[in-house]
C-alpha cells in the first residue's frame, strides 16, 4: 500500500473566494466546511431546543401551540443528529485521518467535495418545510406512521431531505473506508492506526450499512402516502410496528454511530495530556468491533411496549445489557490511562474527562432502560430523554468540543484562548447537568416525553431544567466566540502543539500544508 | 484544472458535485410538489432529472478521460474498486430493507392477523383467515390473482443468468485483447437486459389489467411491486452502463490489464443478477 | 394527591436515599419511580431500585478513581508519568466481573417480565382503543362501553383560570375497576398509535391500529389512578390522560348495573323522534367533547391543519355528504370514522349542532333514526 508523493506547491494556484469552497476536492477545506456546517446546525437546532425549553419552562400552554411544539421536537433532532453532530464527524474525519494515516488527501476527492455539498440542499430542504402549509414534521423523528403520514405537504420533503442525507453519509463513509483500507503510509499496519481512525474505520461501516435501511423505511411511507400500498397498514397485512423494526434497525446502529468517534476523540486526547500510551489498545479495537456488531442485535429495546412476544423481549432485553461489557472495558481502559500519569488539564483534557464522567452516566440510565418490565414504566418519559442527553450532549457533543480544542491549533495554527476555554467547559459541564439531570427525576415521577403541557408536579424541574437549558445554550456562544477568535488569529502555535501529543497530525507544521504528505512519511 | 503528485492523482477543483446537488434537488422538490398536487412540479423534476443526468454524464466523462490519458495508478484503481464494492454493498442493504418487509409480513404480520393472535383475530378480524400471498383482512384492492413464477419470471431468470456468463464471455475476450468478441459479448449481454425489460413491462401490464394486481393490492402487491420495481430500476441503469461500456470497447478503451470501469459495471450487473435470484425464490415461487 | 412543596423535594434531592424510595413516599413522587398498587408494579419498583443501587456504586467505584488520579497524578503535583500500557489479567477481571454483575441483573428481570406478559385466567376483560384524542373502554361481555377524554377546561391550560389539582389528569368518564381482581385489558387503537399508562398499575402497553395488544394489573388498593398517553399521537397528545377509579366489588357492581340502565335509556332514546333544540344541546356537549379539539370550539377549525366548519360547503351543504364524512371519517386525515365512537343518537346530535351552530342556520335537523339507517 505504498504512497510516494513528488509535490512542490507554488506549482499549483488555489482558487479563491466562494468558488474555492464550491469546487474543492481538498480534505481540509472539505473537512472544515463540514465543521463549519455543523456548528451552524448546531445553533438552529439549539435554538428550537430552547423554544421547547420556554414552552416547558412552566405549566399551560404560553408561547407556541401544541402542533408547533412537536414540530420542534422533530426539527430539534433530526438537525441535531444528522445536520450537527454527524457532519462535525465527518468533518473531524476529513480532517484528520489522512493525517494520521499519512495519505496525501481522502482515496475519492470529487466524491468527497459532493458528500458535503448535498448537505446544506438537503436541510434547507427539511427548514423550509417550517413555512408549508400544515407545518413542519411533527411526528418525533423516529417518524412513525400512522401518525406521520397525518404530515401535511412537508411530507414528502421531509422523506427526501433524509434520502439526501443518507446519499451523503453513505458516500462520506465510503470515502472514509476507502481512505483507511488503501491509503495507509508504508509501516502504517492496522494495529498501528490511531484509535480515532479505527473508530471511524467501523462507524463508516455501520453507517453503510444503516443507511440504506433507513432510506428504503422512508420510501416505503413515502409509497404508503402516495401510492397507496399497505405496509404499514393492518387492513392491507401490513402493521405499524414492521415500520419501527426497520427503522429502528437503522436507529440502534444509528446511536453508536454518534458515538464511536466519540470514544475515538477520547482515546486521542487522555494519552497525550496523561503523558501515558493509551492502556489496553487492542481490547480498545475489539471493544469497539463487538460493540459494533451487538448494535445490530439490540434494536428492539427501542420497542419494549409494542407488545413483542416474550421470547422476543428476552432476546433483545439480553443482548443489550451485554453491551455494558465492551463499553465498560473503555471507560476502565480509559481511567487506567489516567492512572499513574502525568496530567494536565488544558481544556481537551478537561472535556474529555467530563466526556468519560458523565458519558458513563448516560450509559446507566441506558442499562437500566434495557431491562424491560422496568422500561414498562421507564419507556417514552424523561427518563429516556435525559438518558439520551446524557450520551448525545455530554458524550458526542462534548467528545466533539473536545477535538476541536484539541485540533484547531493544529488546523489553524493559532491557539485558542486557554481561560475562555476553561470557562466555556465550566460553565457548560455545570448547566448541562442542571439542564439534564432533573429531567431524570421527572420521568421517574411519570412525566411523558414530547408533552407541551404537563400537570403540576413536574413544574419545578421543569422550571430548573429549563433554566439550566437557557444558560447552557447562552454558554455555547463562547464557543462560537472562541473558534471564530482561534481562527482570526492568536499566540502561533507549534508543530507539536502539546507537550505529549503522539501521531503523525504532529508531525506536519500548524497549520499543515495544502496537501497533507506529499512524501509519504515512515512509520517506526 | 487538475495535477498528478507522483502517484497518487487528486484532481484539483470539481463543478460536478454542487450541479449534481442542484439536479437532485431540483428533481427531488419538483417531485414533492407534484406529489402534494401543485403545477410547476413535472416541469421542475423533468429539469432536475436532466440536469442530474448531465452531471452523470460530464462526471463520468472526465473521469474517463483522465483514466485514458494514464493518470490513475493501481492505487487509484483500488480505491475506485473499494469505492464501488462498497457501494454495492449498500444496495445489498437497501434491498435488504424490503425484504425484511417482506419476510416480516409474511412470517409475523400476517399469521398475527389471521390468528395466530387470537385477540386480535377475534376482537378486530374476526373470522379471517391469513393465506399467502394477501391483501390483508380489509381485502385491500379487491381480489387478485398471484403472480406465477413459471411464465414470464422464469424467463427472465434464464435472461439474466445467461447475460451473466456473456458478460464472463466478454471479460475473457477482452483478456485476450480480442475485440470484436468483446464488442460482440457486449452488445449481447445488454441485449438481454433490455429483453428482460420488455417482459417485465409485459409482467406489469399483465398484472394491472388482467389479475388485478397492483401496488395497492395490501402488502403483497406493495412488497411484490416494490421489489421488482427496484430490481427493474437496478436493469435499466446497468443496461445503461452496459451499452455505454460496449461503445468505449468500440473506441478502443480498456487494456486487459487496465480496465475497472468494465468490471465495477459487470460486478454491478453480477449483483442485479443475484437479487434477481433472490426476488424469483421468495416472490414468486415460494 | 399531594403535591409537595419545592423545599419537600430538594430535601428528598439531598441525599440519594430519596432516589430509592426509603424515604416517605409522598415527598418522593415527583422524584422516584412509584411503587404503585399492584404486585407487578411493585416488583418493576423493586427491580428499579436495585439496578439504580448497582449502577449507583459501580459509579462510585469508577468515578471515585478517576477522581483520585486526576487529584493526585497530576503534573503540577510532579507526578511522573509510568509507562505501563496494557494487562491482560486487568482486561479479563474487567470484562468478567461487570459480565456477572448483568447476569445478576438479569435474573429477577426475567422472572418479572415472564409475570407481566402472562394475561391467562383474569376475571375480567376490558377493550382499550385509543382515538386522537381520548380513550374508548368496552367491558366485553357486559354490555357496557363509553369514551373517557380530559375534562380540564381550556381556560385552565390558556391560564385564564388557575389551575386546578388534578390539571390535565383529569377526565369525564373514568374507567372503572374492582380491586383485587385480575383486569386484562385488550389495547388497540383506531387511528394512530398511543400507549396507555397508569404509571401506580405497571407499565404502559402501546395501542396499534389494527392489532390488539394484551396487559393485566391487579389493584389492591381503592383509589384513583391517574395516568397519561405515552406514545406521540398527534397535536393533543398532551391531552388525553387516563383515569383508573379502583372501587371494592360491591361499590363496582352498582356502578355497572347504573352504566347499563343508562345504556337502555340512550337505546330507546334513538328511537324515538328529537326535538331540534335538544339535538343541539346534546350535540353542543358532544362536539366539544369530539370535535372541538380539531375544529375548534368556535368552529373556525386551524387553517392548514383542521378545516373550518363555520359555513363550509360541508356543514351548510347537503346533509348525506355531512352524515356520511362524520360517520365514515376523511382518508389519510386525523378526521376519524365516529361510527366506531359515538351513538346514533350522538351523532345525529352532534351533526345538528354543526349544521346549525356559529351563524351555520341550514335550518334542518337529523334524527337518530336516520343515522341507525345509514349504518
Ligand atoms: C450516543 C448515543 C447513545 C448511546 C451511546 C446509547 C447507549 C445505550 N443505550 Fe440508548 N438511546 C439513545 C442514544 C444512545 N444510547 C437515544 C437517542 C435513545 C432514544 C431514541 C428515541 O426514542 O428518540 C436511546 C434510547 C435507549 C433505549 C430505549 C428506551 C425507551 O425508549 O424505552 C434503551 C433501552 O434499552 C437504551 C439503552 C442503551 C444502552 C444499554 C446503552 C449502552 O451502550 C450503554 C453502555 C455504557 C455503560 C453501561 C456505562 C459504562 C460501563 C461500565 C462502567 C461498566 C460496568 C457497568 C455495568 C456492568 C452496569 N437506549
Ligand atoms: C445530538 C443530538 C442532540 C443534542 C445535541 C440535543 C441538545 C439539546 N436538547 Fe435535545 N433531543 C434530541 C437530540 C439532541 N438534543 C433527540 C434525538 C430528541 C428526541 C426527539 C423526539 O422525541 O422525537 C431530543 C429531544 C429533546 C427534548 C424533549 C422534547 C420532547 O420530548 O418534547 C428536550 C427538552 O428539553 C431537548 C432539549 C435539548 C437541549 C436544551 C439541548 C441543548 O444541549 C442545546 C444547546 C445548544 C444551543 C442552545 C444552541 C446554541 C445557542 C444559541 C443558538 C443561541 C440562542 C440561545 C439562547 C437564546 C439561550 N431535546
Ligand atoms: Cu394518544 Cu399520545
Ligand atoms: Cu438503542
Amino acid at each position: 500500500m505504498s504512497t510516494t508523493m513528488t509535490h512542490d506547491d507554488h506549482h499549483e494556484e488555489h482558487p479563491t473566494g466562494l468558488s474555492r469552497w464550491i469546487f474543492t476536492t481538498n480534505h481540509k477545506d472539505i473537512g472544515t466546511l463540514y465543521l463549519l456546517f455543523a456548528l451552524l446546525m448546531f445553533m438552529v437546532g439549539g435554538a428550537m431546543a430552547m423554544i421547547i425549553r420556554l414552552e416547558l419552562f412552566q405549566p399551560g400552554l404560553q408561547f407556541v401551540d401544541p402542533q408547533f411544539f412537536n414540530s420542534m421536537t422533530t426539527m430539534h433532532a433530526l438537525i441535531m443528529i444528522f445536520g450537527a453532530v454527524m457532519p462535525a464527524f465527518v468533518g473531524l474525519a476529513n480532517w484528520l485521518v489522512p493525517m494520521m494515516i499519512g495519505a496525501p488527501d481522502m482515496a475519492l476527492p470529487r466524491m468527497n467535495n459532493w458528500s458535503f455539498w448535498i448537505l446544506p440542499f438537503a436541510f434547507a430542504m427539511l427548514l423550509s418545510t417550517l413555512l408549508m402549509e400544515g407545518g413542519a414534521p411533527a411526528g418525533g423523528w423516529t417518524l412513525y406512521p400512522p401518525l406521520v403520514l397525518q404530515t401535511g405537504n412537508a411530507f414528502p420533503f421531509l422523506i427526501f431531505s433524509i434520502h439526501l442525507m443518507g446519499i451523503s453519509s453513505i458516500m462520506g463513509a465510503i470515502n472514509v473506508i476507502v481512505t483507511i483500507v488503501n491509503m495507509r503510509a508504508p509501516g502504517m499496519t492496522l494495529m498501528k492506526m490511531p484509535l480515532f481512525v479505527w473508530t471511524w474505520l467501523i462507524t463508516a461501516y455501520l453507517l453503510i450499512a444503516t443507511m440504506p435501511v433507513l432510506a428504503g423505511a422512508v420510501t416505503m411511507l413515502l409509497t404508503d402516502r402516495f401510492f397507496d400500498t399497505s405496509f404499514f397498514d393492518a387492513a392491507g397485512g401490513g402493521d405499524p410496528v414492521m415500520f419501527q423494526h426497520i427503522f429502528w434497525f437503522f436507529g440502534h446502529p444509528e446511536v453508536y454511530i454518534l458515538i464511536l468517534p466519540a470514544f475515538g476523540i477520547v482515546s486521542q486526547i487522555i494519552p497525550t495530556f496523561a503523558r501515558k500510551p493509551l492502556f489496553g489498545y487492542s481490547s480498545m479495537v475489539y471493544a469497539t468491533s463487538s460493540i459494533a456488531f451487538l448494535s445490530f442485535i439490540v434494536w428492539a429495546h427501542h420497542m419494549f411496549t409494542v407488545g413483542m412476544p416474550l421470547t422476543g423481549e428476552l432476546f433483545f432485553m439480553y443482548a443489550t445489557m451485554l453491551i455494558a461489557v465492551p463499553t465498560g472495558v473503555k471507560v476502565f481502559n480509559w481511567v487506567s490511562t489516567m492512572w499513574r500519569g502525568s496530567m494536565t488539564f488544558e481544556t481537551p483534557m478537561l472535556f474529555a474527562v467530563g466526556f468519560v464522567v458523565m458519558f458513563t452516566i448516560g450509559g446507566f440510565s441506558g442499562l437500566m432502560l434495557a431491562i424491560t418490565p422496568v422500561d414498562f414504566q421507564y419507556h417514552d418519559t424523561y427518563f429516556v430523554v435525559a438518558h439520551f442527553h446524557y450520551v448525545l450532549v455530554t458524550g458526542a457533543v462534548f467528545a466533539i468540543m473536545a477535538a476541536a480544542y484539541y485540533w484547531m491549533p493544529k488546523w489553524t495554527g493559532n491557539m485558542y484562548n486557554e481561560t475562555l476555554g476553561k470557562w466555556h467547559f465550566w460553565l457548560s459541564t455545570i448547566f448541562v447537568n442542571v439542564l439534564f439531570f432533573p429531567q431524570h427525576f421527572l420521568g421517574l415521577a411519570g412525566m411523558p416525553r414530547r408533552i407541551p403541557d404537563y400537570s403540576l408536579q413536574f413544574a419545578e424541574f421543569n422550571m430548573i431544567s429549563s433554566i439550566g437549558g437557557f444558560a447552557f445554550g447562552l454558554t455555547q456562544l463562547m464557543f462560537v466566540y472562541i473558534v471564530f477568535q482561534t481562527i482570526r488569529g492568536g499566540e502561533k502555535a507549534t508543530d507539536q502543539v502539546w507537550e505529549g501529543a503522539e501521531g503523525l497530525e504532529w508531525t506536519l507544521p500548524s497549520p499543515p500544508p495544502y496537501h497533507s504528505f506529499s512524501v509519504a512519511p515512515e512509520i517506526k | 484544472m487538475s495535477l498528478t503528485q507522483g502517484d497518487y492523482y487528486v484532481p484539483h477543483g470539481t463543478a460536478w458535485p454542487i450541479i449534481g446537488s442542484i439536479g437532485l434537488s431540483t428533481m427531488l422538490i419538483g417531485t414533492a410538489n407534484f406529489l402534494n398536487g401543485s403545477g410547476i412540479g413535472m416541469t421542475m423534476m423533468i429539469a432536475g432529472l436532466c440536469i442530474t443526468l448531465f452531471m452523470i454524464f460530464g462526471w463520468f466523462r472526465t473521469v474517463i478521460n483522465e483514466s485514458e490519458e494514464g493518470a490513475y495508478n493501481s492505487q487509484v484503481d483500488r480505491s475506485f474498486r473499494w469505492g464501488m464494492g462498497w457501494f454495492i454493498f449498500s444496495e445489498v442493504m437497501f434491498f435488504a430493507a424490503f425484504f425484511g418487509a417482506l419476510f416480516y409480513a409474511r412470517t409475523l404480520s400476517g399469521p398475527w392477523l389471521g390468528g395466530a393472535d387470537e385477540v386480535t383475530n377475534s376482537l378486530l378480524w374476526d373470522g379471517w383467515e391469513y393465506a399467502w400471498p394477501t391483501n390483508g383482512p380489509g381485502n385491500v384492492g379487491g381480489h387478485f390473482e398471484r403472480m406465477a413464477a413459471w411464465g414470464l419470471p422464469a424467463i427472465n431468470t434464464m435472461l439474466l443468468l445467461s447475460s451473466g456468463v456473456t458478460i464472463t464471455l466478454a471479460h475473457w475476450a477482452l483478456k485476450k485483447q480480442d475485440r470484436a468478441k468483446l464488442v460482440l459479448w457486449m452488445l449481447v449481454t445488454a441485449a438481454l437486459g433490455a429483453l428482460f425489460l420488455f417482459f417485465q413491462v409485459e409482467e406489469y401490464m399483465e398484472a394491472y389489467q388482467d389479475m388485478n394486481l397492483t401496488l395497492g393490492s395490501g402488502v403483497y402487491g406493495s412488497t411484490f411491486f416494490m421489489l421488482t420495481g427496484f430490481h427493474g430500476l437496478h436493469v435499466t441503469i446497468g443496461t445503461i452502463m452496459l451499452l455505454i461500456i460496449a461503445f468505449r470497447c468500440m473506441k478502443g478503451h480498456f487494456t486487459p490489464d487496465q480496465h475497472f470501469g468494465f468490471e465495477a459495471v459487470a460486478w454491478y450487473w453480477h449483483f442485479v443478477d443475484v437479487v434477481w435470484l433472490g426476488l424469483f425464490i421468495f416472490v414468486y415461487i415460494l | 394527591m399531594l403535591v409537595p412543596t419545592f423545599k419537600q423535594k430538594l430535601a428528598s434531592l439531598a441525599g440519594l436515599a430519596a432516589l430509592t424510595g426509603s424515604s416517605g413516599a409522598m415527598a418522593e413522587y415527583a422524584l422516584n419511580l412509584m411503587p404503585g398498587v399492584t404486585p407487578l408494579s411493585q416488583s418493576a419498583y423493586d427491580l428499579h431500585v436495585l439496578i439504580l443501587w448497582i449502577c449507583f456504586w459501580i459509579g462510585m467505584v469508577v468515578f471515585g478513581v478517576i477522581f483520585y488520579s486526576v487529584l493526585a497524578h497530576r503534573k503540577s503535583r510532579g507526578a511522573v508519568a509510568s509507562q505501563f500500557h496494557e494487562s491482560t489479567t486487568m482486561e479479563i477481571i474487567w470484562t468478567v466481573i461487570p459480565f456477572i454483575i448483568l447476569i445478576g441483573m438479569a435474573i429477577p428481570a426475567t422472572k418479572t417480565l415472564v409475570a407481566m406478559e402472562d394475561v391467562s385466567n383474569s376475571d375480567l376483560n376490558i377493550k382499550v382503543t385509543g382515538y386522537q384524542w381520548k380513550w374508548g373502554y368496552d367491558y366485553l361481555g357486559e354490555e357496557v362501553g363509553f369514551l373517557s377524554s380530559l375534562s380540564t377546561p381550556l381556560a385552565q391550560v390558556t391560564g385564564e383560570e388557575p389551575k386546578g389539582e388534578h390539571y390535565l389528569l383529569e377526565v369525564d368518564n373514568p374507567l372503572v375497576v374492582p380491586i383485587n381482581k385480575k383486569v386484562r385489558l385488550s389495547i388497540t387503537a383506531s387511528d394512530v398509535i398511543h400507549s396507555w399508562w397508569v404509571p401506580e398499575l405497571g407499565g404502559k402497553k402501546d395501542a396499534i391500529p389494527g392489532y390488539i395488544n394484551e396487559m393485566w394489573f391487579k389493584a389492591e388498593k381503592e383509589g384513583t389512578y391517574r395516568g397519561q398517553c405515552a406514545e406521540l399521537c398527534g397535536k393533543d397528545h398532551g391531552f388525553m390522560p387516563i383515569v383508573v377509579v379502583a372501587k371494592n366489588e360491591a361499590d363496582y357492581q352498582q356502578w355497572l348495573s347504573a352504566q347499563k340502565t343508562a345504556n337502555d335509556a340512550d337505546a330507546a332514546a334513538a328511537d324515538r323522534e328529537w326535538s331540534k333544540s335538544d339535538l343541539i344541546a346534546r350535540g353542543e356537549t358532544v362536539y366539544n367533547s369530539s370535535c372541538a379539539a380539531c375544529h375548534q370550539a368556535n368552529g373556525q377549525g386551524i387553517p392548514g391543519a383542521f378545516p373550518g366548519l363555520v359555513g363550509s360547503a360541508l356543514t351548510t351543504g347537503p346533509k348525506n355528504a355531512h352524515i356520511d364524512i362524520v360517520m365514515n371519517g376523511k382518508a389519510g386525515t386525523a378526521m376519524a370514522p365516529f361510527a366506531a365512537q359515538l351513538k346514533d343518537i350522538d351523532i345525529a346530535a352532534v351533526i345538528t349542532y354543526e349544521r346549525n351552530a356559529w351563524g351555520n342556520d341550514v335550518g334542518d335537523m337529523i334524527q337518530p333514526s336516520e343515522i341507525k339507517a345509514a349504518r
